[in-house]
């Protein structure tokens, strides 16, 4: 049998299906028809669903459809193969446009022109090819800056809950973010999947004002949008910054919210499809399909740009070690996790102490990226950060007073790390002077002898001396203003 | 179905991921590649129903269809073994990575077809047997410096005897070429510089050994508390972000192995770059050598098809196993099992398989226990004494160890480094815990240890017993806060403190510190352990701790370990000789004020 394609069978309408379920649909007795092709469905209407084929042997194709299967009967319908799998027409004029979930345009523009077509499962790239990221971004938030540097290439998830504000963060980091030393401005592709229309509205107001809109491309799959619309979403958006950065040579931040909503799409078609399920009833392949997202972040030998990644993603009930952030974890370069009761004290941004990792800043911080101490600065303070959480249990229990001279001074580090540190203003943008600056301040209300990680030298150059000399009774803010 | 009527030859039937099923296949065997489509995708059998065979394909299969023609190759899925592995990069089906990305650019494209060793580059081979002698499977033939820390011992392949008839002269070979004519009751047969062996058998033996020697790896909390023999078997389980991939890293790094083989089995590809990037530049502590001359990597990142990284393990188990038959000691690293498994769910979910716990297949332990036993210390066709270790990585889903994954490989290693998702918050690297970790090789090795430091096996005890009692001081901390403990319990707390500071925590980046010798391990520890004798008799003698805390020598013990390299062993003991003088003068003071009543301490 011949594996070519010609007009004639891509003309070819099947009628009818023998079985419709959720989002799949049967079609009988097909010919030439290859795993994963695009497919159109005709509804009674005439109106095309775009679908995928998800299995097919000699007999039937089982078909995904990804704009829902609402309306279709299994007599009526009607169904092409489209020869071949499912591509988007990339260009960079798609610049300032706003698409819809499938990658056509949802603004008054027309269907970008563009000679130039991608899969949008796209390839994996060649470790041998990758170049490892370490160009440090400055976020200007002294959270991530100083405790868990972002570098460029690198993907690096958002672990919000629902009620937190995970959007004005990333809005924020979109806004903030550049390079120390060249002048580059991010191209920046957004995704959205089974978000609010708040949300994306939000979105598109916070790059309008900013003046950001020009260079972002959106891609919205809302909340009322079929489901299985976003499993397609985010593999058209980084289809397009795959091009803008290795094709055109950008700077591209990709940001995908919320993947909670996409790994629930996959749910649904795994359990639409009879396949056993894995943990909390997530299909045992979340992973490999998960990487197959996060995965295109990096940069490779022979482009300047690169992709960036930042997803958001909400824990059911806060809680880290569900399917969703587990495996993200496993598969990020790190993660920011919000903390509510941060959030509730008032602190913003609320990005948890401990919890928060960033796995590439060993290699893009320090000493020719930032600055010789921020390494041992930021290893020094989430050790005191860690121990003052245990002087805190341990004053739930036998009362603050009762706490030890030094363990009120941790007391009151934590409190100042938390307020001064980590909180600061929405539009408040810190050089990474600032930030580490602001390091020494707060770590210098302990004594120095508590300091073991930071070497003599270090000490002597950026410790504050108090001036009363008693390192026991310093005030918290004591050296603060110097 | 219309397949009756299209003659026998192989078609493809039908298409669901990875998954392939053919008709026309009585022929196939199990196990055996086939070539799928017009791009000649790589498979492998892994199933036979009458004349239909389940394929399992290592490349994305989008667009091929019912139909598609299928190539059986006759010959099960195989790895090429000779000159040229050490130092390269290979994908789970030993497609080297260089290769790929010369042939088409940053992307792997399908269809890739790469010979896994360079066939056109010429290596010096030198004999060491001479016609007419008597040789056995095996043995050796010849030698190659494959790199200047491998010396690549040419062998005779496993089921080849009989007398050498001719044998190549000094000079310089292809691989293909053959190198000696061995004459064999079935006829003369050809030996070259390279020979195939496949993946899912391990290489023949003489036979088993007892494990004796230790890895050194150059990392405390290891070596001194939880050590690996050579030949051993270890698991690093570890939640999310507690460091699995850095510990395993630092292992590959200073191991005194002659051969490391590491496989990044569905995880990130920036780790494999990361090590492609240091490894050139770091150098072996042992030689001074760059360490990618002893290293050879396997990558199959999470987003490579999901088969190929089922495979990417016996691949790289089966590339120790060769050079382990040339006597060597190699280290195994496999980051992660667990993306190991689920690459086995994964497929046995599509093959419709009766699920077991958790969905993973029935066959998993006896699969785990099947690569763990791969290793071992044996004794080699030829007769050298040689050794395959294995570490495997485990990721826990929510960092929870008794999933099945984690229980089952339990049940086949002798040695578990957990990590802790609490020491990694608090930056305390590696995050092993040394109440949670075990290792069964320390009776095996207590004897190379003795040679080393005659009281290795007492000062790992008392520190061990040392950091459980603090544990249990902490449970009363955490209810009624340290003031209301005596002095000596403060101490041991104190103490654990800097046992942990100063000796447990070990950076991966600094440069004194990342590799810590056997001998500066043993002083770091006596050095504490001192400070706890001379403390204990202090406080017995009514010494205040306050005044112990603020010795001069205490923040010094802190930084030690990074303060002084392993040549300088010789400031250690001037440390020790401190403690001892510093805690001798406060000895005095109390005597001196009257009030010390406990003997005078002995040097």
């Amino acid at each position: 049998m011949h594996t070519t394609f010609d007009l004639e069978d891509r003309g070819l309408q099947y009628i009818g299906a023998s079985r419709i379920e959720g989002p799949l649909v049967v079609v009988e007795r097909v010919r030439d028809v290859g795993y994963d092709e695009t497919v159109e469905i005709l509804d009674p209407t005439g109106r095309p669903r775009i679908g995928r084929v998800l299995d097919i042997s000699e007999k039937q194709a089982v078909v995904q459809v990804l704009e829902g299967t609402t309306g279709l009967s299994n007599k009526a319908l009607r169904t092409r193969f489209l020869g071949e799998s499912f591509c988007l027409p990339v260009s960079r004029h798609m610049l300032g446009r706003v698409f819809d979930g499938l990658g056509r345009p949802a603004d008054d523009g027309p269907p970008p022109l563009s000679a130039e077509k991608r899969d949008v499962n796209g390839m994996p790239i060649n470790p041998y090819a990758r170049r490892y990221p370490r160009e440090f971004i400055q976020t200007g938030l002294s959270a991530i800056d100083g405790m868990n540097a972002l570098v460029r290439g690198q993907k690096l998830p958002i672990f919000s809950g629902n009620g937190l504000p995970h959007d004005r963060v990333s809005a924020q980091i979109m806004r903030q973010a550049r390079l120390l030393d060249e002048e580059v401005e991010f191209s920046m592709v957004f995704a959205a999947m089974g978000v609010k229309h708040d949300v994306a509205e939000f979105f598109i107001r916070n790059f309008r004002e900013s003046g950001a809109l020009a260079r972002a491309v959106m891609f919205f799959s809302l909340a009322d949008s079929p489901s299985v619309e976003r499993l397609l979403t985010p593999r058209v958006a980084l289809t397009l910054a795959e091009h803008l950065a290795f094709d055109c040579g950008q700077h591209v931040l990709v940001l995908l919210t919320d993947m909670t909503n996409y790994c629930e799409s996959l749910r649904e078609v795994g359990t639409a499809r009879g396949e056993i399920p894995g943990r909390k009833g997530y299909p045992g392949y979340l992973y490999s399909d998960l990487a197959s997202i996060y995965e295109r972040a990096g940069r490779i030998e022979g482009s300047p740009g690169s992709i960036t990644q930042m997803a958001i993603l909400t824990m059911p009930a806060d809680d880290i070690s569900h399917p969703v952030p587990d495996l993200t974890g496993y598969i990020t370069e790190g993660q920011i996790v919000l903390d509510r009761e941060l959030f509730q004290r008032g602190v913003y941004p609320p990005i948890a102490g401990l919890p928060s990792l960033s796995r590439l800043m060993k290699d893009g911080v320090g000493k020719g990226y930032t600055r010789e101490d921020h390494p041992t600065l930021a290893s020094q303070l989430f050790a005191c950060y860690a121990y003052v959480k245990k002087v805190r249990g341990l004053a739930d229990v036998i009362g603050e007073e009762e706490l030890s001279t030094l363990d009120k001074q941790y007391l009151k580090f934590g409190e100042a790390f938390e307020m001064r540190f980590l909180n600061q203003g929405e539009f408040e943008n810190r050089s990474i002077e600032t930030t580490l600056e602001l390091g020494w301040d707060v770590l210098s209300t302990l004594p120095k002898d508590e300091l073991h990680r930071v070497s003599d030298a270090l000490l002597k150059k950026y410790y504050r001396e108090k001036a009363e000399g008693q390192a026991c009774v310093a005030p918290p803010f004591g050296s603060a203003t110097r | 179905m219309t397949v009756a009527s299209r003659t026998t030859e192989s078609m493809a039937t039908r298409i669901s991921g990875p998954i392939v099923t053919a008709s026309g296949m009585h022929a196939a065997q199990m196990y055996e590649v086939v070539q799928v489509g017009s791009l000649g995708l790589v498979g492998e059998v892994v199933r036979l129903v009458g004349d239909h065979a389940t394929i399992q394909v290592y490349e994305d299969t989008t667009m091929i269809k019912p139909g598609a023609p299928i190539l059986c190759t006759g010959a099960p899925l195989s790895v090429w073994l000779g000159p040229g592995l050490v130092g390269n990069i290979y994908d789970g089906i030993q497609r080297p990575l260089p290769g790929i990305q010369a042939h088409s650019g940053a992307w792997i494209r399908r269809g890739e077809k790469v010979a896994p060793l360079d066939t056109e580059k010429l290596w010096a081979f030198e004999p060491v047997v001479e016609p007419g002698e008597v040789i056995a499977e095996g043995h050796v033939i010849g030698k190659v410096e494959e790199t200047p820390l491998v010396d690549h011992l040419i062998m005779v392949p496993p089921g080849l005897s009989g007398t050498i008839r001719t044998v190549a002269g000094k000079g310089k070979y292809r691989i293909t070429d053959t190198v000696a004519v061995v004459e064999t009751p079935e006829g003369p047969r050809d030996v070259a510089m390279y020979q195939q062996w496949p993946v899912r058998v391990p290489r023949p033996i003489r036979q088993r050994l007892r494990i004796t020697e230790p890895l050194i790896t150059g990392q405390r909390i290891i070596d001194t508390f939880f050590p690996i023999g050579k030949g051993g078997a270890a698991a690093i389980p570890g939640g999310f972000g507690t460091g699995k991939t850095i510990t395993q890293h630092q292992l590959a790094k200073w191991s005194d192995a002659d051969i490391i083989v590491f496989i990044g089995c569905g995880e990130r590809g920036n780790e494999m770059t990361e090590v492609l990037r240091e490894f050139p530049e770091l150098k072996d502590p042992r030689s001074g050598r760059p360490l990618m001359e002893r290293t050879i990597l396997i990558a199959n990142t999470s987003n490579m098809p999901v088969a190929a990284r089922e495979v990417s393990i016996y691949t790289g188990i089966t590339l120790a196993e060769y050079y382990r038959d040339m006597g060597k000691s190699v280290a195994v690293f496999a980051d992660s099992t667990s993306r190991w498994a689920e690459a086995l769910r994964e497929l046995a979910a599509r093959l419709e398989e009766m699920p077991a716990e958790e969905g993973f297949p029935a066959s998993l332990p006896t699969r785990l226990a099947q690569f763990y036993e791969r290793g071992g210390a044996v004794t080699t066709l030829a007769g050298e004494r040689a050794s395959v270790s294995i570490v495997g990585a485990v990721s826990p889903p929510g960092g929870d160890f008794s999933e099945p994954v984690t229980q089952h490989t339990r049940r086949f290693i002798r040695c578990f480094w957990a990590l802790d998702t609490e020491l990694a918050n608090a930056r305390h690297y590696p995050s092993i815990h040394w109440l949670h970790s075990y290792s069964e090789y320390v009776e095996d090795v207590g004897l190379w240890w003795k040679k080393e430091a005659a009281d290795w096996v007492e000062l790992r005890t008392e520190a061990l017993t040392l950091l459980q009692r603090e544990e249990r001081l902490q449970q009363i901390v955490q209810l009624v806060g340290p003031d209301v403990l005596p002095d000596v319990q403060r101490l041991i707390l104190f103490i654990a403190e800097i046992m942990k500071d100063g000796f447990l925590a070990q950076s991966a980046f600094d440069e004194n510190d990342m590799y810590c010798s056997p001998e500066r391990q043993i002083s770091l520890l006596r050095i504490i352990l001192t400070l706890y004798h001379r403390g204990r008799d202090l406080i017995q003698g009514g010494v205040p701790l306050m005044r112990i805390r603020s010795l001069s020598c205490v923040p010094l013990i802190m930084r030690a370990k990074s303060a002084y390299g392993n040549e300088e062993l010789g400031k250690l003991g001037e440390l020790k000789q401190m403690v001892m003088e510093e805690t001798e003068a406060l000895a005095k003071e109390y005597i001196k004020e009257g009030t010390l009543l406990c003997t005078p301490p002995s040097t």
